[in-house]
């Protein structure tokens, strides 16, 4: 009887729940409301001069700005952002800029030229992991007082040599530059922070959106404010959920339960395809797959050797199949969407050529190398691919499997053979990728000097350093961009990397989502464009 | 004059009942601190021995030396390991679990905000458990090898042995994806979600509580249209074990020889099992029961994954792969006391079904 009352009950609250759910499953996404699922558990910090990576960079990309801004629509164009003019003094190094006026913070604070100066200023003096974006123009603790000023309606600033303008500007629209609200800040400051620790969890900007609500891991909501400066956003409110699993992001998506999923895997936007009521997107991304040859082994300094190896990767198989909608065939080391880069794809499977290259090379055969590879599916799928193919040309590759901190630790240590890497651009201006695969003052062991990936292969790029540095001085932009073109070219043909294939982001929206911008290579993601 | 007053009563044997108690109840705190100082020490020492760097994951691969020596100083790892290990103790005696290295937040913070999702999970999925599997334990005892018996252990046999994030993913896709009868991942609607986040008291962090103490009801209705599927589906699981053991256990009892003597005396069945045997059966029952409970707290990670239900488990999976070694021992340390707690309770109730267990 017990029983019988007991699962009466159960009977009883089951159907009630059933009952209960219609009211709510249909509702579909607020009209006011974008609902965006993605993996946010990159977040380290959204104070904007300490995030540096994905997600937080799409975060404040929406609740501040810059004194020089990408069109979101164009990715790569420079447009007016804070700053409505700037000049460059004639000695090439005093950058100034002055500050539109009309432009509030969402506290309703005044824009001003010294928020500007503070907020450049703060970069160097909290000195977080973006801050050497700013502080290779030579800005330290110690100087940057004197370096960045500002009079009235004007912040300035005084490089410690000559600079390509469009360097510097391209640094500038980097979300470290981001402007902060001076006063706000400084009144949350807690023994000296800067209002750091106020700002991980807070936002003091000049963008569309004001911070409402953040919580690591689980999401972030944002709420337009009115009068934004570039005009109102669209839509209202900004609703982010964590949601790291591509095969429910597509659920919802379906479901119209999210407006945005921007983890789906190549399986997910598979099963969407015919769906008339979600629309797919490609763009690219800025990381960069390659693999480097350790020129402290004898074998792998040989130029046929590494020739060889250029012809027998198996580039579209892999970007056909297990690099599917992720990654896309790409061989230079600036990825699409920057200033000078490579477009075209010169080098392909090639196993014959690839023989008679090794073969001419002199070296003993079977060449017997390693490849330390990162425990990861898509990595080891890339490694055991290149192992096949490699292996038909008389190399024999063996598995050196570690986990990311083992990795990278050998590479840094130049212990490695070969290693398989991605490399990711830390700002929008080619010299980020180019002064790390075309440069290294110093080949010595002792040098250590982990920054350049040129050093930690042991690969003296000889007179590519010197191009490099000619390229980041020039003052015309289209000479530049032929100049790092021709960088690129010898890199590909002459260097110790093999340059493989560019990232990818697949983005899959609901039919009535319009003109959402990604960013691309070069820029992070703009929400207050999007209508629905 | 005679002394005709009675001698004073001597005590019979032993000491009183309360001395009892008394020494009992410092035995269990005894065992109780001893093990929390162990489960410190424990994950303090694995925290070390694991081959990770955390600093490399908060400052990137592009930071200076400096900001990385900066970093390491920050968060004290640059000091001898018995200074940490002390700081570590004395830090968490005061309730506080150290800042996580990714977030920078108080990890007791963090846990505290995470713990109610996976407890209003796991108890609500213990709940269905218990509800379906002591009964088809039951039945499945009464009737040893009947199609009810067969159907029971297949039934357990399913949940037992198809992978979770298999089974979360094909009821996502039916009930929610086809039917319609339930609601999809998260805790909430988003605009739920924010009429919770900007509108209401959140008193528990436990949003069935919450909206209803709030009078939200039709945000109670959204959150059981979330929650039902996930808990069921940790029910299902939960219900294959709890069955299985109580078939089991109910099977001995009904060969006992005061089972025999109670369907001699003409006592109707359905007394003679849910009074006379589960009475004996509660006993190794509520262990069970204890047991499935304590590893749904602990954490069911893939069902939160999947189901993108921010807890526990998920915390402490994705602060391990972050290598956030503080937000894991934190979060270790937490599930370990939800361990001893439910084993204090199991005791309780022990003493509660049991009268040997109260002398």
């Amino acid at each position: 009887m017990i029983l019988t009352r007991g699962i009466g009950r159960s009977a009883a609250l089951a159907i009630l729940m059933a009952g209960a759910a219609p009211a709510a499953l249909f509702a579909e996404t607020p009209a006011d409301t974008l609902v965006i699922a993605d993996a946010i558990d990159d977040i380290v910090s959204i104070d904007p001069h300490e995030a540096f990576e994905f997600s937080g960079l799409d975060l404040n990309n929406n609740l501040y700005d810059t004194l020089v801004e990408l069109d979101p629509t164009k990715p790569g164009e420079l447009i007016p952002g804070l700053a409505e003019s700037w000049s460059v003094s004639e000695d090439g190094l005093t950058f100034s800029f002055k500050i539109k006026s009309g432009i509030t913070f969402a506290s309703g604070n005044p824009l001003t030229a010294e928020d500007a100066a503070y907020s450049l200023k703060r970069v160097i003096k909290l000195d977080k992991t973006p801050a050497f974006i700013l502080a290779q123009f030579g800005f330290t603790k110690d100087n940057v007082d004197e370096k960045i000023t500002f009079d009235g309606d004007t912040v300035s600033f005084t490089t410690d040599k000559v600079y390509a303008p469009s360097f510097v500007y391209n640094c500038l629209t980097a979300g470290v530059a981001n402007i902060v609200d001076m006063k706000t800040v400084e009144e949350h400051a807690v023994d000296g922070d800067m209002g750091n620790e106020w700002l991980k969890s807070n936002s003091a900007g000049t963008g569309a959106y004001v911070l409402k609500s953040f919580k690591p891991n689980e999401g972030y909501i944002l709420e337009a404010r009115p009068g934004y400066w570039r005009g109102d956003a669209k839509i209202k409110n900004i609703f982010m959920q964590h949601i790291p699993e591509g095969a429910t992001e597509r659920l919802l998506l379906e479901k119209g339960d999210i407006d945005i999923a921007r983890k789906l895997t190549p399986t997910d936007v598979e099963g969407l395809s015919g769906n008339a009521d979600v629309t797919i997107t490609s763009d690219v991304g800025g990381q960069i797959y390659y693999l480097a040859m350790n020129q402290k082994v004898e074998a792998l300094a040989n130029p046929d050797v590494l020739d060889a190896m250029r012809y027998a990767v198996d580039y579209t198989g892999m970007a056909d199949t297990i690099l599917k909608g992720q990654w896309g065939v790409h061989q230079a080391f600036l990825p699409k969407g920057f200033l000078g880069a490579l477009d075209d794809t010169p080098f392909t499977l090639d196993l014959a050529k690839a023989k008679e290259l090794l073969e001419k090379s002199g070296v003993p055969l079977p060449l017997k190398v390693s490849i330390t590879v990162r425990n990861t599916q898509d990595r080891m799928d890339i490694a055991q691919s290149i192992q096949n193919t490699f292996g038909q040309i008389g190399i024999e590759l063996t598995l050196d499997v570690g986990d990311g901190k083992q990795v990278l630790e050998k590479y840094r240590a130049r212990q490695h053979e070969i290693t398989l890497q991605t490399w990711g651009p830390d700002y929008p201006d080619p010299h980020t990728n180019a002064s790390t695969f075309a440069q290294n003052p110093d080949n010595s062991d002792e040098a250590k000097a982990t920054g350049y990936l040129a050093w930690r292969t042991a690969w003296d790029p000889g007179e590519l350093g010197a191009m490099t540095e000619a390229a980041v001085v020039e003052p015309d932009s289209a000479k530049r961009a032929e100049m790092y073109k021709e960088i690129q070219e010898k890199h590909r043909q002459d260097s110790a990397f093999v340059l493989m294939f560019q990232e990818m982001k697949e983005t899959g929206l609901r039919t009535n989502v319009k003109d959402f911008y990604t960013g691309g290579a070069v820029d992070s993601a703009s929400y207050w464009l999007v209508t629905k | 004059m005679a002394n005709t007053s009675s001698p004073a009563p001597v005590p019979l044997s032993g000491p009183s009942p309360w001395r009892g108690r008394l020494f009992g109840l410092g035995t269990s705190l005894l065992s109780l601190m001893l093990t929390l100082l162990g489960l410190l020490t424990m994950t303090f020492i694995i925290a070390r021995v694991v081959p990770i760097d955390p600093i490399l994951s908060i400052v990137g691969e592009r930071a200076t030396p400096a900001q990385i020596e900066t970093a390491r100083q920050h968060f004290g790892l640059d000091r001898p390991w018995y200074v940490q290990y002390g700081i570590y103790l004395w830090d968490a005696l005061q309730g506080d679990l150290g800042v996580s290295i990714r977030t920078r937040e108080p990890v007791l913070q963090e846990v505290a905000r995470y713990f109610p999702a996976t407890l209003e999970l796991a108890t609500l999925g213990t709940l269905f458990g218990v509800l379906a599997g002591v009964p088809a334990g039951v039945l499945a005892a009464t009737r040893p090898g009947s199609f009810a018996d067969q159907i029971v252990r297949i039934v357990g046999l399913v949940g037992y042995s198809m992978p979770v994030f298999w089974l979360g993913l094909l009821g996502l896709l039916v009930f929610y994806g086809q039917l319609d009868w339930v609601a999809g991942p998260g805790r909430l609607d988003a605009s739920y979600q924010m009429l919770l986040e900007f509108q209401m008291t959140q008193y528990t962090g436990i949003i069935l509580i919450d909206a209803a103490l709030n009078g939200a009801w039709d945000m109670f209705r959204n959150a059981i249209s979330h929650i039902i599927l996930p808990s069921a589906l940790l029910g299902y699981v939960s219900m294959a074990y709890i069955s299985r053991m109580t078939r089991s256990f109910m099977m001995n009892e009904l060969g006992q020889e005061y089972i025999t003597t109670a369907r001699v005396k003409g006592m109707p069945e359905w007394r003679v099992i849910w009074v006379h045997a589960m009475r004996n059966v509660m006993v190794p029952l509520i262990t069970v029961i204890a047991l499935s409970y304590a590893y749904l707290l602990e954490g069911a990670v893939l069902t939160e994954t999947i189901f993108a239900w921010p807890g526990l488990g998920r915390y402490i999976t994705d602060a391990l792969f972050a290598n956030d070694m503080p937000a894991v021992l934190g979060g270790t340390v937490v599930v370990g006391l939800a361990f001893v707690t439910l084993n204090m309770i199991s005791d309780i109730l022990y003493r509660l079904v049991d009268p040997r267990a109260r002398a």
